[in-house]
């Protein structure tokens, strides 16, 4: 079962946060078609959130065709969602490791890493959306 | 679509001596709803709660829950309102299964099956007594019994204010976990919004005896813009849109406005605010500045 955390410094509503990691979930192969998601009741006592909250990302998803939701059982990964293929992510993970330690050893602390990575990733968005 | 009211107060006041505590509040709060009541303390956020059971009557203005005036019609509110004041008053020397066989007798609708499993689920025994407990589960318990009463709406008066930071967080768990079960509509009050952003959907902001603000969280994070720029006056900008608090410096002005729709002025830059600046712009408001009326969407 998946559990989802928040991030309260983020800027980014609740919800969304939710919507993301149900998303980050599917494509990093943790949830699959069919499995099913914490029940609304779950997430609440679990994060000490609005119920409405939760229901607003389910809902969401639901519309995306990405859950689910079945009545009077619950919330599941929609089986028409692309799972993801079997990667084994611990080659890239391994590649990732060895240039955060690179970045340290120039210098960069946590916040200054992410910025770059974040930076890094909306030019390369742009270059491809051009290109 | 219109949206049952929980609670709805057109004109309210209450006035104790010369001193208004309540002052002109006209709100209404959505059944299904988690409303945050927030304020410094003395704004009137614990009258205007002990107006709405019945506690106090009016000196101005009405007050209703679901419709039904809880001065004059207490056999149709009572039953469905539970109540969590600020001292989660329990009978010290009562055992909890004492607490449980008076809830049983005093309310009709009461959940035997309910209040057991969450004290269960509290790790507490019945054998207990409530003295013995600590801060924290005494404010479980508190909320057990207002939970088991099965109200339609529960109103809580700062509910966490005494708790540590882990008892405040698994108050909110259970509390919330409620809410889900029973879809009460919820409306508890703080001096501080922080523990309650999460929790809440509509927020009420008390200041000096008045509403200052009163609307969904969502509506109000929509509306509310952080303006920046150079120095410069702000009258222009508040032709159109609300000024809720500017700030200048030799540099630079600062403007919160409640926008008017888009912002669009090449002098300003525009930003996102979140809900707890807002709260603190809104109670930081010089009382020569406080707008006559409030500033609430219809």
């Amino acid at each position: 079962m998946v559990q989802f955390h928040l991030d309260s410094t983020s800027g980014v509503p609740a919800y969304l946060q939710i919507v993301q990691q149900v998303r980050q979930a599917i494509s990093l192969g943790v949830l699959r078609p069919g499995d099913q998601l914490p029940t609304i009741k779950e997430v609440v006592g679990s994060l000490a959130i609005n119920p409405n909250t939760v229901v607003k990302a389910y809902r969401e998803l639901d519309l995306a065709g990405i859950l689910d939701a079945r009545r009077g059982q619950g919330t599941f990964v929609s089986d028409d969602v692309e799972g993801s293929p079997d990667h084994d992510y611990a080659p890239l993970r391994a590649e990732l490791v060895k240039w955060l330690s690179r970045a340290r050893g120039a210098g960069l602390d946590d916040e200054a890493i992410r910025a770059l990575v974040a930076s890094t990733l909306r030019t390369e968005l742009s270059v491809r959306a051009v290109a | 679509m219109t949206v049952r009211s929980a609670l709805s107060c057109e004109g309210l006041g209450k006035r104790y001596g010369s001193t208004w505590a309540l002052r002109d509040c006209t709100l209404r709060i959505p059944a299904g709803s988690v409303t945050a009541l927030v304020g410094p303390n003395g704004a009137g956020k614990t009258t205007l709660l002990q107006l709405a059971v019945g506690m106090s009557a009016p000196t101005a203005g009405e007050i209703e829950i679901f419709g039904w005036s809880p001065q004059r019609e207490p056999q149709m509110v009572l039953p469905r309102i539970g109540f969590v004041a600020q001292d989660h008053p329990l009978y010290r020397g009562f055992t909890l299964a004492d607490m449980l066989s008076f809830g049983r007798r005093l309310n009709a609708r009461w959940d035997e099956k309910l209040a057991r499993r969450r004290l269960d689920s509290l790790g507490l025994q019945l054998s207990q007594r409530v003295g013995k407990l600590s801060g924290g589960q005494q404010a479980q318990v508190a909320l057990t019994l207002a939970l088991a009463k099965r109200p339609e709406l529960l109103l809580l008066d700062e509910p966490a204010a005494a708790l540590d930071p882990l008892a405040r967080r698994e108050f909110l768990q259970a509390l919330m976990e409620g809410v889900a079960e029973e879809g009460v509509t919820v409306v508890l009050s703080s001096h501080i919004l922080a523990d309650l952003e999460r929790v809440c959907d509509h927020l009420v902001i008390l200041s000096r005896a008045h509403v200052a603000l009163a609307d969904s969280t969502e509506e109000i994070a929509r509306s509310h813009r952080l303006l920046t720029g150079a120095t410069r006056g702000v009258d222009e900008i508040a032709q159109l849109h609300s000024v809720v608090h500017a700030n200048t410096t030799d540099r630079q002005t600062t403007v919160l406005v409640r926008a008017n729709g888009h912002v669009y002025d090449s002098h300003w830059q525009v930003s996102n605010v979140d809900l707890e600046q807002i709260v603190l712009a809104y109670l930081a408001l010089d009382p020569v500045r406080t707008p006559e009326q409030p500033v609430m969407s219809a």
